[in-house]
């Protein structure tokens, strides 16, 4: 049974007061906080069995490559992914993108194209950007609507056989909107290209199934998903990963080494290059535990009542705007007040203890598109509560008397 | 009227307010009212490209002062500008030069000077400087 205050508990940051004022922290699409669940498991790691990991024969080292290769397992079944040799651990959700974008660096030819959507983090365009000045290939970009939904028309006209790659994310950063992967996905396969989802939106909120999706390439971080930073995996179908050469050289990667030629080792170690975040794959391992525990089913259910309730109050504030619009969307809302800048909001919403982003959500496209500057960005987790929207909707109202 | 003495009427005055309250409706209302650049100085070789506001910049010298007119695009920005502004602003450039921004952490908006903000404030200090070197040298 989903029990929100019971939840709180576990959170011991949710606790602390910021400028005299409890924290309402809102700001869960950057960074989610993290349970005492994982943050002991850290604590257990360093205090119990920390040590480098693959290479040792002694007994800590032992215990700290089970709980490392333990972690992968759990994310293997929480993806459901076929091998657990598919999942690859990185730094994070940059880091899988550019491994993969750089991979394609030997792959791609001058009249290849690659497509791109509107709705991208800077994270899911740039490596693309230097991957097409190195290749010669075109980036091309599925446009957006002002729901801020992607144009599925205009998608199948981008497509042809000279499309070699489709990157896209699950979920926008910057407007919560939720892509049509599965359809991106199928177009994508049926002209022979390939396609990474990036997800580091999605998996905090959606159980990802890799198998069924039959996506190419799936990347995340833990931070966003109650783990820490500095974590992240990227999940590969066997075929891709074994076809894409590695990313980084360095020790761990290696079969045999010497000064004439090296072999590199099998999958996963390939692209997992000196020593990795041991205790970070470990407690990434607990986060996704600790989350499948509540449950998805209970998590999404939850969070959508939350983003009901809050559109709704805040859409009674007169002259408030909301960007991002469409019905299939997470618990994020990004909106302004009219004629107040986003900067001016957040920094009065900080004073009265509430935690939002604001400005471009490193989307500037998007705010290109619809002629902002940026916006702010509330966005909720499942420990969230309607008496903080209630703070949140309070807070912005103050912003608007203080600022109008 | 030194920078010094400008900068302890400013601290003098912000002791006045009570709370953060206070404090930021003051800067606001000062960000409202006060004419703080020409129009046809706001341009894109005066612009600061802050990550969160924009903050463009224009300095002239007069009589071997330096005038230095701003503006922002966010309220709370513009507010710290024109206190910056009425210390620094009409100075001998080498008085510029010599002055710090301590008495923004006396006047508790310390936050708002953290190279972390990306409001472009930062920028447009150093920038202000740059312009006092650059008048200093013309008059040596």
């Amino acid at each position: 049974m989903f029990n929100v205050e019971h939840i709180r508990q576990d959170f011991p940051i949710l606790n602390r007061e910021v400028n005299g004022k409890p924290l309402v922290y809102l700001d869960n699409a950057a960074t989610s906080q993290t349970p005492k669940q994982v943050i002991d498991v850290i604590v257990d790691y360093y205090s119990n069995y920390n040590a480098n990991i693959h290479r040792g024969v002694h007994t800590l080292s032992q215990e700290a490559t089970d709980a490392y290769e333990q972690a992968r397992i759990k994310i293997q079944k929480h993806v459901n992914a076929k091998h657990t040799h598919e999942i690859i651990f990185t730094s994070g959700t940059t880091h899988g993108i550019n491994l993969v974008a750089n991979g394609f660096s030997s792959l791609l030819k001058k009249e290849d194209e690659v497509i791109v959507s509107a709705l991208e983090h800077h994270s899911n365009i740039v490596p693309w950007q230097m991957l097409c000045e190195r290749t010669g290939a075109t980036l091309k970009v599925i446009p957006m609507n002002l729901e801020g939904e992607l144009i599925m028309s205009e998608y199948d006209k981008l497509l042809s056989e000279n499309t070699k790659l489709v990157f896209v994310n699950h979920i926008s950063n910057a407007l919560g909107t939720i892509n049509p992967i599965e359809y991106i996905i199928e177009k994508a396969h049926a002209v022979g290209a390939a396609v990474l989802v990036d997800g580091a939106q999605s998996c905090p909120h959606i159980k990802p199934d890799v198998q069924d999706l039959d996506v190419d390439f799936y990347v995340t971080s833990a931070h966003k998903m109650c783990g820490p930073t500095g974590e992240g995996m990227l999940y590969g179908k066997e075929t891709w990963l074994k076809k894409l050469p590695p990313y980084q050289g360095g020790g761990e990667m290696i079969a045999e080494v010497t000064f004439d030629k090296t072999t590199y080792a099998d999958l996963p170690h390939k692209f997992e290059a000196g020593t990795p975040n041991i205790c970070g794959g470990i407690a990434f391992g607990a986060a996704i535990d600790y989350m499948n525990a509540i449950g998805f089913d209970a998590i999404a259910k939850y969070e959508h009542e939350l983003l009901d309730y809050a559109t709704e109050k805040l859409l009674e504030i007169e002259g408030l705007k909301i960007y991002g619009t469409s019905k299939h969307k997470t618990s994020v809302i990004s909106f302004n007040l009219e004629g107040i800048h986003p900067y001016d909001v957040g920094t009065i919403l900080d004073k009265l203890g509430i935690a939002v982003r604001t400005g471009h959500h490193c989307a500037q496209p998007i705010m290109d598109f619809y002629k902002i500057p940026g916006t702010v960005r509330a966005s909720f987790a499942f420990y969230n509560t309607k008496s903080e929207v209630d703070a949140l909707v309070s807070g912005v109202k103050k912003a608007k008397m203080m600022l109008s | 009227m030194t920078i010094q003495d400008i900068q302890n009427d400013i601290i003098d005055e912000f002791s006045m307010f009570e709370d953060w309250e206070e404090r930021y409706q003051y800067m606001i209302d000062l960000g409202k009212t006060l004419p703080l650049i020409e129009t046809e100085y706001k341009t894109d070789d005066n612009l600061i490209k802050g990550c969160q506001s924009k903050v463009w910049v224009h300095a002239e010298m007069k009589d071997n002062a330096v005038i230095f007119t701003a503006d922002s695009d966010a309220i709370i920005t513009k507010g710290i500008i024109a206190i910056l502004i009425r210390s620094f602003s009409n100075q001998h450039p080498k008085d510029i030069l010599d002055a710090n921004t301590d008495f923004i952490d006396k006047i508790g908006l310390k936050e708002h000077l953290s190279p972390t903000r990306a409001n472009g404030l930062v920028s447009m200090i150093k920038q202000l400087k740059m312009y006092a070197i650059a008048y200093q040298t013309q008059l040596s």
